[in-house]
């Protein structure tokens, strides 16, 4: 990087909003994954939509490489960017640019933190579903990159189920808009492509989103199993019978032990072997009723004991645990690996048992909570990463983790995405000639490969697929 | 373009190439003469595919003949007749493996055994296959409470143009691992490739399912569905007729309820005690027939056609469709939008509707029409700016000897 390109980045967002300074840089040398570390050769923070445009414009001109940044709380170190890369990070485009409660529509620039969207519109009754874990910190942006996930994905969907059109500077600088408000793609459905094509087919500069009505009546139940085995049963029960919680989470002794040890204390019983959190909403009536459903089915699986709760401020309690559950885990040791991956859903207790298997192996501290409906698991490493040896036993770890899910039928990532941290395990699940058809797909947006290099496909992995001139354009 | 009907000793030339690659069962010729292929694997028709791109022949795929007109010229027909099986059912996961040949009946039937559900209920026959929803993203009146076609589709596997085979997405529910293929696929219209098998999301079959209905005049029944969706009421569809689909006299609006017990008892109690529309409720052993009759009516006509809208859309949309085409045979999603609209009209009728459409920024689709009418105007026409260079070179990407003759941009457009 040189000062030619520093003043040039200058000139658009104006000096201020360039940093190039080392001690500067390091702070985006890392997103939430502790595992991977790159620094950026150059971060610079626009302030609208235009300056996005100009600043991908002149870099499509000198060629040179970009990174696409939100709130960097991502997991898979997809957002950190090379010394030969530009970081352009969006935090700055923070604007709600419209909410129209009739049509059930909010328009949102990339940088607009997911938990501040559902608080704007909840006042017309509505809310933006997603609700990954980080969503107090997390950006629409980069949800829509990453296809964010969260607890009440399971009856509602992901991030890619609720994004109807995006606005998107490609990586050559030209803008596009894809889809349309009504959710009915216009053409191909090159919104539902974009999301989660994790920063490399260009940057979102307006999302638009679908809200959804709150629900009139909620009701969230605890219950505590003395086996794994058995709250996992417990899962495919409630599913089985027909009933589609809003959230069905799952958290291990070793989680709860972190939780109730930290100032987060839901008061969940640290003998059990494991917690189930349900969470059921809808009709008053008709929570009523399939709640008296799910009680008895917790109970005839073998849970100890069943505490409800449908008031607001008794629900939280029973949530926080959950949801400080990753801060809980900040106590046991300076770092935290994340992961995340997915089996079938009747795999659960077979995978559980094989997770607590490595975990002796590896003589490593994990604790489990997860999003056991949808069977999206978040085994999570606790350890120092000062220590190269214990660093290395992690990243062994989590590779074994990995191949024991795809054992399982399952996926390496059900919400973080792929990043750089997963690169290796792609071709495990996706054949030479597939891995060669993403690469392809990608050149379609980028031709020269700019945006986000080096992520989510490995490109020494791929059949080659020859880039066609177009005779029909 | 090159069409056989032209080029008779092309087709027995193709014919003998097939049959030297799938076995003298796996070829056959279509009511025309031209040489089908039938692949029942999906290496098989990758196989046939790649011996296309290398021939330069163009191929027209077909399902089970239900939906689209068998009418794309062109050198070879490539049927998914024989990729008809049901692969996998995992009842404890909800998820199935089908081919996409088998039909949406076979598969009713089949999950039905293990107490489960695709929670789809597209436009035309119980025989179509499931590559021909998939492909064409038809979805009917469950998109309101189930999501588009696309929700359901978890992954699938694709022979593109040149014969390769790509497999998009995985089996299980939650799922980011490289791109989202898939979603090229649900409602690209083969123009990405041909689907060879599906992973289905599903659901366990609801306990209770019950339809009530309301009648009388359109502007009523919309508004009406317009505070239905503003109460906590949750229809899995609240769908509005027109006469002639329902075979009625009147506008009908049909609300359907399926879930648990305790669930549905509550809406249509609620749905009873709210507002001044008259519900009746369909005698079970109705329900299934009405939505059938429903389903079926958007065969009614040669061409069927979907328009994007939202709720608060939908009647000055019929109305533009009454001006420019006729009333016709409509059934349009009356809470959160979606319109079909199935008849016969000029090229240039439809034409002009689509230019009105747009210029309310309302996406038409050409979902089904005969060939002179898709390769004219396309299934979807004039892409925005900027996307229909990103579509062509997608194509280009996944059918590099554009042997798929699919019309998506259409004549007008290209």
């Amino acid at each position: 990087m040189n000062s030619f390109l520093f003043d040039a980045l200058a000139r658009i967002v104006g000096s201020r909003w360039v940093k190039h300074r080392r001690g500067e840089l390091a702070t985006y040398s890392m997103d939430g994954l502790p595992t991977h570390e790159a620094i950026p050769g150059v971060v610079v923070m626009p302030g609208s939509p235009h300056e996005v445009r100009e600043l991908v414009r002149l870099l499509h001109l000198i060629q040179v490489p970009f990174v696409a940044r939100g709130a960097g709380t991502g997991l898979s170190g997809g957002a950190l960017a090379e010394e030969d890369a530009v970081l352009i990070t969006l935090t700055r485009l923070n604007r709600i640019l419209r909410v129209d409660g009739v049509r059930r529509r909010a328009s949102v620039e990339p940088g607009v933190v997911n938990a501040r969207l559902s608080e704007a519109v909840a006042p017309l009754g509505l809310q933006y579903v997603p609700d990954p874990s980080s969503q107090a910190a997390c950006t629409i942006g980069g949800n829509v990159a990453e296809n964010a996930g969260g607890p009440h994905c399971l009856k509602y969907g992901v991030t890619t189920n609720h994004i109807v059109s995006l606005e998107v500077v490609l990586p050559d600088g030209s803008v596009t808009r894809l889809g349309s408000e009504q959710g009915e793609p216009w053409g191909p459905d090159l919104v539902g492509l974009f999301v989660g094509s994790e920063g490399m087919f260009g940057i979102a500069t307006e999302i638009t989103v679908r809200l959804e009505q709150m629900p009139e009546s909620v009701r969230t139940m605890l219950a505590d199993f003395t086996t794994v085995r058995a709250a996992s049963e417990a899962v495919s029960s409630i599913i089985s019978a027909g009933i589609v919680p809003a959230a069905l989470e799952m958290m291990d002794q070793a989680c709860v032990a972190a939780v109730e040890a930290s100032i987060y204390a839901a008061g969940y019983p640290t003998d059990a072997a494991a917690v189930l959190l349900v969470e059921l909403d809808g009709q008053s009536e008709a929570v009523g009723g399939e709640a008296q459903t799910v009680e008895n089915i917790l109970l005839e699986s073998g849970a100890r004991a069943v505490r409800s709760a449908s008031a607001l401020g008794d629900r939280a309690r029973l949530w926080q645990g959950r949801k400080k559950a990753f801060g809980a885990m900040g106590r046991i040791a300076p770092d935290l690996a994340v992961q995340d991956a997915v089996v079938p859903r009747s795999a659960l207790p077979g995978i559980m048992d094989r997770i607590e298997e490595i975990r002796k192996q590896y003589r490593l501290t994990i604790s489990n909570v997860f999003h056991a409906g949808d069977g999206n698991l978040h085994p999570n490493i606790s350890f120092d990463r000062r220590d190269p040896a214990t660093a290395a036993r992690v990243q062994l770890a989590c590779r074994d983790i990995m191949a024991a899910c795809v054992a399982a039928g399952g996926s390496i990532t059900g919400e973080h995405g792929v990043g750089s941290d997963k690169l290796d395990y792609m071709p495990w699940i996706f054949d030479a000639e597939t891995l060669g058809a993403m690469r392809a797909v990608r050149r379609v947006f980028d031709p020269a490969e700019r945006a986000n290099p080096g992520k989510v496909v490995p490109v020494h992995a791929c059949r080659e697929w020859h880039a066609v001139k177009s005779a029909r354009a | 373009m090159a069409c056989s009907e032209e080029r008779p000793r092309l087709s027995n030339a193709i014919f003998t190439r097939l049959r030297a690659l799938l076995g003298t069962s796996g070829v056959d010729r279509d009511a025309r003469g031209l040489a089908r292929a039938n692949p029942d694997t999906s290496d098989a028709l990758s196989l046939v595919c790649r011996l296309a791109h290398e021939e330069g022949w163009k191929i027209r795929v077909e399902g089970r003949g239900t939906w689209l007109p068998p009418d794309a010229p062109a050198d070879l027909v490539v049927s998914t007749l024989a990729l008809e099986q049901i692969v996998s059912v995992s009842p404890a996961d909800l998820v199935a493996t089908v081919q996409a040949g088998a039909s949406l009946e076979a598969l009713r039937r089949r999950l039905a055994d293990y107490g489960m559900w695709l929670a789809v209920d597209p436009p035309g026959r119980p025989e179509r296959s499931i590559g021909s929803v998939i492909a064409t993203a038809t979805a009917g009146p469950l998109r309101h409470g189930f999501g588009p076609v696309r929700d359901h589709v978890l992954g699938c596997t694709v022979a593109t143009g040149d014969g390769r085979l790509v497999n998009a997405g995985g089996r299980v529910v939650k799922n980011v691992a490289g791109y989202d293929l898939t979603k090229l696929q649900v409602g690209g219209f083969g123009g990405f490739g041909i689907i060879a098998d599906v992973h289905l999301r599903l659901r366990a079959l609801p306990r209770a399912d019950v339809t009530l209905v309301a009648r009388g005049p359109r502007d009523v029944l919309t508004s009406a569905a317009r505070d239905l969706v503003s109460v906590h009421l949750l229809p899995s569809a609240l769908e509005l007729l027109s006469p002639a689909l329902a075979a009625e006299s009147e506008w009908v609006l049909a609300a359907r309820f399926l879930g648990t017990d305790a669930a549905v008892q509550a809406d249509v109690r609620r749905l009873g005690s709210f507002g001044d529309q008259k519900w009746q409720p369909l005698p079970a052993d109705r329900t299934a027939a009405f939505w059938s009759v429903a389903a079926r009516g958007s065969l009614g006509g040669p061409i069927t056609l979907r328009l994007g809208v939202l709720g608060d859309g939908v009647d000055e949309t019929i109305d533009l469709l009454s001006h420019d085409l006729d009333e016709g045979l409509i059934s349009a999603g009356a809470g959160l939008g979606m319109i079909r609209w199935t008849g016969d009209a000029p090229i240039e009728q439809l034409r002009s509707l689509r230019r009105a459409a747009a210029a309310r920024e309302i996406p038409m689709t050409l979902e089904r029409a005969p060939w002179p009418v898709r390769r004219a105007l396309g299934h979807f026409g004039a892409y925005r700016e900027g996307v229909g260079q990103l579509v062509g070179r997608l194509r280009d990407t996944f059918d590099p000897g554009q042997c798929l003759t699919v019309a998506l941009e259409g004549a007008d457009n290209a």
